[in-house]
């Protein structure tokens, strides 16, 4: 896949605010994106995720203006904009460092983009008022951004690019600067201020919590191509590749051959010579080598045979047993040799005897809907 | 989310004594080596010239004891600075060099910003390369470049010659021993002075600022100077007073390249402590251009505290 975005959380008659088309970037040798196309449509909060160098904010930087692309064309509203200068796009940027002008207060930093439009005087102030209110630092309009604590300063920066009600607004990791309780705090303060505002944004970000909560689509990138494009129950349920699946969250992954699929199932054949069952849409069809996916809290444990419906049980012992607090994470190996992950809700206070200790033997079992077949 | 003050406050260093030890090494290299020569030569302002030696009046015996030290302050006095506000000499002087340090510095600052600027806009790995460049003809004898500039501003030098082989003048024009000379001269020698501090200041200016202002819709030339230019300032005052101050005192170039009509006031004090061997005089031309000179130090003085303050 790579090429269509997945229709879903969008309006598929709805025309794309913006549009790559096959949009190629190289410095030097080296290919930061590689003809990527998408399509981000109005209203919209995606989020660009992917390991670092995986090209994301290139292609961000690319929507700004800061980078030409090297080959492709990018729309806006339609428009190709390929060679329109920064200044001169209806996009705004929030940095990932803030960018805030060291000399300039908070009021005149959100007035910066105002005073360039040479919009009257008294416009630029109320909008500036209207923005502080809105990221709720009223008060601090004279405060430099030394002044100013982190949780501030993103906020300034924030306030800043919306001030010109960008067509849409770009956040370059706007929340790593931030440490883990206020990152949190602010995700949920973003997505409430996109939905009231009703902008476009686009985030760039590594932080695939970050990309599952805020966004209603999420572009998984890897080596400067898009590895799946969809929304986040859909890249975590159905994931398109085994690199996708295991980039997002924990995965356990079973190799084997497809030995007889369709009607919206296949049984999947593993190395150890074990069956496995799996359901997914019925439009799909695989055959030869492919992966089974199943993810670690998908799998139910059982201390004795046979309690579990008979299809996709396995045997095992426990070899670890880590405690997280709210979960337990099970590290089992398979009497055909594979090593699968197994976390569990901790239920506490369990019953005595009822939780699975290192060497117990066990039984694993998970439904044929749970897994995902993938064919590379 | 409510106004919690900067976060930023520097750690206080603890005030040992090995701390004290320690600003005590400067201290004594500043008393010793510039404050009690400084006091000496203020005495010698309000000393009287005298064929003698040393050549002024009142010398202080320590042997005389308290009525010395009376006679001894009783004979000092402030004639050699009313002598220097009255006569003509000392005050166009003064002017003079405050006028072509004041046009020097301009013009230092108008071809240093841009050669700074380039420089700090250039890859990583090659500034260092042109920071050297721009000293590298500093590492020839100050004097041998001076000669050098007398044999291409002279009437059939250098300057002459291209500028009538391009047909831009058709008579030689006559450089040396004129103010040009000497302002070019001056330009020349400090340039360093000028371009050190204004590229420091704009190299460590991040880059995505500019980034912010083309984002915000102000195009190249607005983001430089509502961005770059105020945020070099603090480059700008330090260039400005490294060029300036000295150039006030400058001898040499003027000595040289200058000519014999008007002197800078660096010439003048040499003619009062050479040629006429007053001393008196002399001291009294020096104490008065360290007072002018103080007062572009304090402002800049205080304009660093304040940036010191605000961060």
């Amino acid at each position: 896949m790579g090429n269509a975005p997945a229709a879903s959380g969008s309006d598929p008659a709805s025309v794309p605010l913006v549009r790559f088309e096959a949009v190629g970037k190289r410095f030097g040798g080296f290919v930061a994106v590689d003809r990527l196309s998408l399509d981000i449509f109005e209203r919209e909060f995606f989020a660009l995720l992917g390991p670092s160098g995986c090209g994301k904010t290139t292609l961000l930087r690319m929507l700004a203006g800061f980078e030409r692309p090297s080959e492709g064309r990018i729309l806006l509203d339609g428009q190709d904009v390929s060679d329109v200068p920064p200044h001169r796009r209806p996009v705004n940027m929030m940095f990932q460092s803030y960018a805030l002008f060291p000399h300039l207060t908070v009021a005149a930093n959100i007035a910066f983009g105002l005073r360039q439009e040479a919009l009257p005087r008294s416009e630029i102030e109320a909008r500036v008022r209207d923005m502080l209110a809105l990221v709720k630092l009223d008060g601090f309009d004279a405060r430099k951004p030394d002044q100013l604590s982190g949780g501030q300063r993103q906020r300034v920066a924030l306030a800043r690019a919306l001030a010109k009600r960008p067509r849409v607004l770009l956040l370059d990791e706007p929340l790593s600067a931030l440490d883990r309780k206020l990152r949190e705090d602010t995700r949920l303060e973003l997505k409430e201020l996109q939905q009231k505002l009703g902008l476009t944004f686009v985030i760039v970000t590594h932080d695939q919590e970050e990309a599952m909560t805020l966004a209603n689509r999420i572009g998984v990138m890897n080596g400067g191509r898009l590895a799946q494009v969809a929304t986040p129950p859909d890249i975590y349920e159905r994931p398109n590749s085994r690199w996708v699946a295991g980039f997002i969250g924990d995965v356990n992954l079973i190799e084997g051959t497809a030995v007889s699929s369709g009607l919206g199932q296949t049984i999947v054949e593993s190395r150890a010579g074990d069956r496995v069952l799996v359901t997914h849409p019925p439009g799909a069809s695989y055959s030869g080598p492919v992966t089974v996916a199943v993810r670690p809290e998908k799998i139910q444990i059982d201390t004795a045979a046979g309690i579990s419906k008979t299809e996709n049980s396995f045997a095992g012992h426990v070899i670890q047993v880590e405690y997280l607090g709210g979960l337990l994470a099970y590290r089992i190996m398979l009497d055909n040799g594979q090593e699968m992950k197994v976390t569990l809700a901790n239920h506490a206070p369990l019953r005595a005897g009822s939780m699975a200790a290192s060497g117990d033997r066990v039984w694993l079992s998970f439904a044929p809907e749970a897994a995902t077949v993938l064919q590379q | 989310m409510t106004g919690t003050p900067s976060e930023t406050i520097a750690p206080r260093r603890s005030h040992g004594s090995g701390w004290r030890l320690l600003i005590l090494i400067p201290t004594l290299w500043l008393v010793v080596l510039f404050l009690v020569p400084c006091l000496i030569v203020l005495k010698i302002s309000l000393s009287q010239t005298a064929i003698a030696q040393p050549p002024y009046v009142p010398v202080l015996d320590p042997a005389a004891g308290w009525a010395g030290l009376r006679a001894f302050a009783a004979a000092l006095s402030f004639d050699n600075y009313r002598m220097l506000g009255s006569d003509w000499i000392y005050l166009t002087s003064y002017l003079r060099s405050l006028a072509i340090a004041s046009l020097s510095t301009t013009f230092l600052l108008l071809i240093g910003y841009p050669i700074a600027y380039g420089i700090a806009r250039m890859p990583t790995r090659l500034r260092p390369i042109l920071v050297m460049a721009v000293f590298l003809p500093f590492l020839t004898a100050f004097l041998i470049r001076i000669y050098a500039w007398i044999n291409i501003l002279q009437r059939d030098g250098l300057l002459n010659d291209v500028l009538l082989a391009l047909r831009i003048i058709h008579e030689p024009v006559v450089w040396l021993s004129t103010d040009t000379a000497i302002v070019i001269g001056i330009v020349y020698s400090y340039l360093p002075f000028m371009v050190l501090p204004l590229y420091a200041s704009l190299e460590k200016m991040d880059e995505s600022l500019l980034e912010a202002a083309a984002d915000l819709g102000a195009p190249r030339w607005r983001a430089f100077w509502l961005i770059t230019v105020p945020l070099s300032m603090p480059g700008v005052l330090a260039g400005i007073l490294l060029c300036f101050i000295p150039i006030v005192g400058e001898f040499v170039i003027p000595e040289l390249l200058g000519g014999s009509g008007s002197l800078m006031i660096g010439q003048t004090l040499w003619t009062e402590f050479f040629q006429n061997k007053d001393w008196p005089v002399a001291s009294a031309v020096a104490i008065a251009l360290l007072a002018i000179l103080l007062v572009p130090i304090l402002i800049y003085q205080h304009l660093q505290m304040r940036t010191l303050e605000k961060s």
